[in-house]
């Protein structure tokens, strides 16, 4: 059984509204993937995302995480299963040091003292931040308080985290740091990941990525295939990946480039090889 | 308008216990209608030095000279009123100031405050809507309403309703999608190259810095580490790192291929067509050099 299943759901914000925003969206997403969500702005990732918790409730259509039903009696259960991280860090800090931040959410489901003082200490070893414990957030960077919103999410020992361009307002440092804990978060518990990013390198780290266009799921194919779309990508929210901006102009100069995607080290190989031959 | 720091040092909360020194002898001129980089990593001194260019901050010694106006801390300007309508400063995530119900009372927000009627004020709003890419049909929008990248070009169009000689970016692209920051530099790149505004751009992006500055000045622990022309300052790829910077994609990709003595180039790579046509002069070297060695064996 699949960990995450969608089976034909409709979503608008207002009934009055024409348009759905999902329009008969069906997937299913196994424990332990990486998935990327790429599409223009307005395609409907963050609305499908937030389907998967309940805090979108779709019009038509049923959502299943981990076996169970979402429905008004499971909602708090499936909560804790999904964990979500959004855009903005100041938006997302609600305790005045981390620990507290971190707190926040086992205090919500009544975890015992005792408990919660080790988990907390557990999330915060996994995202590097234990020596902040008393730190304020106005003392943290913008990447700091993700790893804290990460760890927050941890202590409730979800089965998915879900990343709402997370990254996006991060500088690249920052954008680093949050990138590499959520993968040694990955690799030491298998958690699923679903991110909607525009940035090529998270996007490269999916084990498959969905495109969306006007709230359906258009395509679906490892970052691989999907990064040899080229300028299209660039209407899907992405950057077209450096190595194959470099192979077009390269090819548009005469070169007889290879069509599969080539990372920059196989192309700098290949430059190699094929001059070796002249 | 040109822009020039003079032994400039600032302090927060000098002699107090929390005293803070974070710049350090800063010399430097933006000369006007430049197009200015200025990086350095988060906490060398970058937003300090933003808010000392329309007197913001006033340095605690030296001096910035701003035009023919000096700022400093033995004689204070009594009206920074020029100052600020010359100098235009769009600061990061600007949509998070926008306010005001509609969007032409938003823009217009500005002018009245320096003495503009609403009436005069609100015909530039709708005026200077198309320089940022919309059109009047969006003046009586609530400007909470609009895409983000849509509610950046409000913010910033704010900021040119006053006629700024001098626009001061920081971090224009964050958080917009790749096509969104492609437009918004090509609308900074058009502002400077058919209005002659000069552009002072604190950015991250060492790309952006490659492809559109003509000048940087890259900063490090509140002091001025180098400077030069980006073709100059991006050659030194392990120092940029030391210093916690990136460079360029390109430089990146050119100096993979440079591990091979034989790829070694003379030029960093600023664009990705400089970058082509470089590959593809060594590919051509190298077929003729086949070729004479083919001779040589036949």
């Amino acid at each position: 059984m699949s960990l995450i299943s969608l089976q034909n759901l409709f979503y608008r914000y207002t009934t009055s509204s024409e348009k759905f925003v999902l329009n008969d969206i069906s997937l299913t997403i196994e424990k332990g993937e990486w998935i990327t969500l790429i599409g223009a702005n307005g395609s409907g990732k963050s609305t499908l995302v937030k389907t998967l918790n309940g805090l979108n409730v779709p019009q038509k259509g049923e959502v299943t995480i981990d076996g169970l039903a979402l429905n008004e009696e499971n909602i708090w259960t499936i909560r804790q299963k999904v964990g979500m991280v959004f855009q903005n860090p100041d938006n997302q800090f609600v305790g005045s040091t981390v620990q507290d931040d971190v707190a926040f959410g086992l205090e919500n489901i009544g975890v015992p003292r005792e408990e919660m003082i080790e988990r907390i200490d557990q999330a915060l070893i996994r995202v590097g931040m234990e020596n902040f414990k008393q730190m304020e957030p106005a003392r943290l960077s913008g990447g700091q308080k993700q790893r804290v919103a990460i760890a927050g999410i941890l202590a409730l020992r979800p089965e998915i985290i879900v990343l709402d361009e997370a990254t996006s307002m991060l500088d690249p440092k920052g954008r680093a740091e949050v990138l590499s804990t959520v993968k040694s978060v990955k690799e030491e518990s298998n958690v699923t990941v679903i991110s909607i990013t525009h940035d090529i390198n998270e996007a490269a780290q999916a084990d498959r990525i969905f495109v969306m266009e006007q709230g359906q799921i258009k395509h679906v194919d490892t970052p691989e295939e999907i990064f040899k779309l080229g300028e299209e990508l660039i209407d899907l929210g992405l950057n077209v990946p450096f190595a194959e901006q470099l192979k077009e102009e390269l090819a548009r100069r005469g070169l007889n480039v290879p069509e599969e995607y080539m990372t920059e080290e196989r192309l700098v190989e290949w430059l190699w090889k094929y001059d070796s031959k002249m | 308008m040109e822009i020039r720091f003079e032994n400039v040092n600032f302090t927060y909360q000098p002699d107090t216990p929390f005293e803070n020194k974070v710049l350090h002898d800063i010399n430097f001129t933006i000369k006007d209608k430049s197009y200015t980089a200025i990086v350095g990593h988060t906490g060398s001194g970058k937003s300090t030095i933003l808010q000392h260019l329309n007197a913001l901050k006033i340095p605690t010694t030296g001096s910035v000279w701003i035009g023919d106006t000096e700022i400093s801390a033995k004689d204070q300007v009594k009206s920074l009123n020029d100052i600020r309508k010359e100098v235009g400063v769009v600061f990061q995530f600007p949509e998070a100031q926008l306010f005001e119900e509609t969007i032409g009372k938003d823009i217009a927000f500005g002018p009245q405050n320096f003495g503009l009627s609403e009436e005069e004020a609100l015909k530039r709003a709708e005026e200077i809507l198309p320089v940022v890419g919309l059109d009047a049909s969006f003046m009586d929008r609530s400007p909470f309403d609009l895409s983000g990248g849509q509610m950046r070009r409000v913010a910033i169009a704010g900021v040119l309703v006053m006629k700024p000689s001098v626009l001061v970016l920081d971090e224009p692209t964050a958080g917009l999608d790749p096509k969104g920051q492609f437009e918004m530099m090509s609308l900074f790149k058009e502002l400077h190259e058919k209005q002659d505004i000069t552009i002072v751009l604190v950015t991250h992006q060492m790309e952006d810095v490659a492809d559109y500055a003509d000048h940087m000045i890259v900063l490090d622990e509140g002091r001025v580490v180098g400077e030069g022309a980006p073709g100059e300052v991006f050659q030194n790829e392990q120092w940029l790192q030391s210093i916690q910077l990136d460079v360029p994609k390109t430089v990146e990709f050119a100096q993979m291929l440079a591990e091979d003595e034989q790829w070694v180039l003379e030029d960093v790579p600023l664009t990705i067509h400089e970058l082509s046509d470089f590959i593809m002069e060594k590919l051509q070297k190298s077929a003729v050099q086949g070729e004479r060695t083919g001779d040589v064996d036949g």
